[in-house]
């Protein structure tokens, strides 16, 4: 065992393929690429199943006892069409990024303020804020959701977009938060004594030091909320009542579900296109997706 | 000469103002404090006080004390959704983990595109859930089912599987569901607790001639365990709280085998109107939630010394 980490062996360790040396090719098939292999194809077989049902013709939908399940012979894009024409489809996607965009920029903004002042003015009493934000993280909605419906409805806001844009930044206010926390910490503190020594006050500092520094952190904080609130479902399900106010995912199981008979088509392309804006945005900010999620769990 | 001396005055009472660390600091505050006291603590109160009253949609409620937790402990439904939680949190949140963490260390060697493949992971966390649900209701449609069509063809089953309208096979179909969901939030958190572990811990053990078991149980696994323990907090937390992937694919049928206590809360409270019985399912979560906290609290002393840090 020794002798095999010669000379060359050690060099070749201290580059990044680390001690990947000692498998040899057809061991590493086995232990890396097939399971590898076998967690992508679960991982992607709703997505691609998503897609094929969406362009599927109806003929082909219902009656593929003898076609194939895995495959489209004849796509169509009468599904899509007819999501986008003659339902009210485009008006969810609407009130879906309305809510989900200002509630972002209502939490984002808040959470810059909170985030500053916890770990830079460390006011009296900054640490135990900091540890009950971290707390207001572990709320899930599903305790909520109750006694929030009943203040909606007492606050005159029930069904009502101001419903959803108040009640979002509830459980995304300490998630960006805790995340700007993070980031806010890593920058030096003798950047501000500088600045406060050159007579800057507070809000200067903030806006032409700190924020700037914090550009991939407000990035990441920004890109996860709106995920979130995208994704939200039990508030929007419980303070939504009438069709044209619902978003994307509650208009899907309420309005396009019809339990007499399945239309699957529209279904899966109404998710399809449901799932677009997030995924898009996540094409263009993969590293700070992760960034953001390692950074919630890793503080 | 009045204005100046106006100004003079005003302005130290401003700088005093913006030299004062804990007015500074409130005023920072306020905007996410206002939000957070509103919407998250007062209903949070709100919740236990309404678990406590008979409130019904559209009837004010009077106080009843523990009736309602009472009432609900004799009713089996209520019983059956405890169990029901249970059982979705602990297969799917150990499943969750071994898999996750399986994917992690697969992930953490050197593989031809890592970054595209480490993007392709995190899509089902990404995805909106109830679409994905949605998915996954036609994957296991008791008549188009793609899993019964597969199996048809090679000759394994003469009838479609009927997933979703037996008991014990919904169960295992929404864990199922769970699980994919929940696969990539703990292998990519995990994997980013792989990389902060130093490569000369594994060389130095290699030339002891540690196996690649050895090198795992007693390298990886207690390096990893400060991050261990605060992943599978947040994935039992939010297992345990979960109401989307339900309401869509079963809503707690076939004969409440699915329902969990976020659902049959849904149920009781918002569809069945009796808002003051929602909210007692929904208090009676809390214990749970705060035993899952406090562990990730204990979780995390250790974590200074696994690190290479001192304890401070």
């Amino acid at each position: 065992m020794t002798e095999r980490v010669s000379d060359t062996a050690v060099a070749a360790a201290v580059d990044d393929s680390g001690t990947d040396y000692l498998q040899s090719i057809p061991r590493r098939v086995v232990t890396i690429y097939i399971p590898l292999a076998i967690f992508m194809f679960v991982l992607l077989a709703p997505f691609y199943f998503m897609g094929v049902v969406s362009f599927k013709s109806h003929d082909e939908l219902y009656n593929y006892r003898g076609l194939q399940a895995f495959w489209i012979y004849e796509p169509t894009f009468e599904h899509i069409k007819h999501l986008l024409w003659e339902t009210e489809y485009p008006r969810w996607l609407w009130n879906t990024m309305l809510v989900t965009v200002s509630s972002t920029f209502m939490s984002v903004f808040c959470s810059v303020c909170a985030a500053y002042s916890i770990e830079r003015l460390r006011f009296r009493g900054s640490k135990y804020v900091g540890m009950s934000i971290f707390l207001a993280y572990l709320v899930p909605p599903s305790i909520l959701f109750i006694p929030l419906a009943v203040m909606v409805f007492k606050l005159g806001v029930f069904d009502s977009n101001w419903a959803l844009i108040l009640t979002y930044p509830t459980f995304l206010i300490p998630f960006c938060t805790w995340l700007l926390m993070g980031y806010f910490r890593s920058i030096p503190y003798e950047l501000e004594e500088c600045a406060l020594v050159d007579g800057a006050n507070r809000f200067q500092i903030l806006t032409k030091i700190v924020l700037p520094l914090a550009v991939p952190g407000l990035i990441s904080a920004g890109i996860f909320a709106f995920t979130l609130s995208w994704n939200e479902f039990i508030y929007a399900l419980t303070f939504i009542s009438s069709a044209e106010n619902k978003t994307v995912p509650v208009a899907m199981i309420t309005e396009l579900v019809t339990f007499d008979q399945y239309n699957w088509g529209g279904l899966m392309a109404g998710a399809l296109i449901g799932s677009l804006p997030v995924a898009i945005l996540y094409s263009f900010f993969v590293e700070h997706y992760v960034s953001s999620m390692t950074g919630a769990v890793k503080e | 000469m009045a204005a100046v001396i106006d100004s003079a005055d005003r302005l130290p009472l401003l700088t005093r103002f913006m030299n004062n660390r804990n007015l500074m600091g409130l005023f920072f505050m306020l905007p996410a404090a206002a939000i957070l006291l509103v919407f998250l603590t007062y209903p949070l109160g709100l919740g236990v006080w309404l678990g406590m009253t008979d409130v019904k949609v559209g009837r004010p409620g009077v106080f009843v004390g523990m009736e309602n937790f009472t009432w609900l402990w004799e009713d089996s439904v209520f019983r059956l959704s405890i169990f029901n939680t249970f059982l979705y949190t602990v297969v799917a949140s150990v499943i969750k983990f071994a898999l996750g963490l399986w994917l992690a260390i697969i992930l953490n060697n050197n593989i031809p595109i890592k970054a595209f493949i480490r993007a392709i992971v995190l899509l089902p966390f990404i995805v909106p859930t109830v679409l994905s649900a949605l998915a996954f209701w036609w994957i296991y449609d008791s008549q188009d089912s793609v899993i019964s069509w597969t199996l048809i063809e090679l000759g394994f089953i003469d009838q479609t599987i009927d997933f979703l309208g037996e008991p014990n096979n919904a169960r295992g179909a929404v864990i199922a569901a769970n699980i994919w969901r929940g696969i990539p939030f703990v292998a990519i958190t995990l994997l980013a607790g792989l990389q902060t572990i130093p490569q000369s811990l594994y060389e130095a053990a290699i030339i002891d001639g540690a196996t690649e078991w050895q090198r795992f149980r007693r390298i990886t696994l207690p390096l990893l365990t400060p991050i261990i323990a605060v992943v599978m907090t947040f994935s039992v937390l939010f297992t345990f709280t979960d109401f989307q992937l339900i309401w869509v694919m079963t809503r707690g049928g076939p004969i409440n085998a699915t329902h969990l206590m976020a659902t049959l809360s849904y149920q009781r409270g918002i569809v069945g109107g009796a808002l003051g019985e929602g909210a007692a399912i929904a208090v009676a979560m809390i214990p749970f939630l705060l035993a899952a906290i406090l562990f990730s609290y204990f979780g995390l002393q250790n974590r200074k010394w696994q690190r290479g840090g001192r304890d401070d």
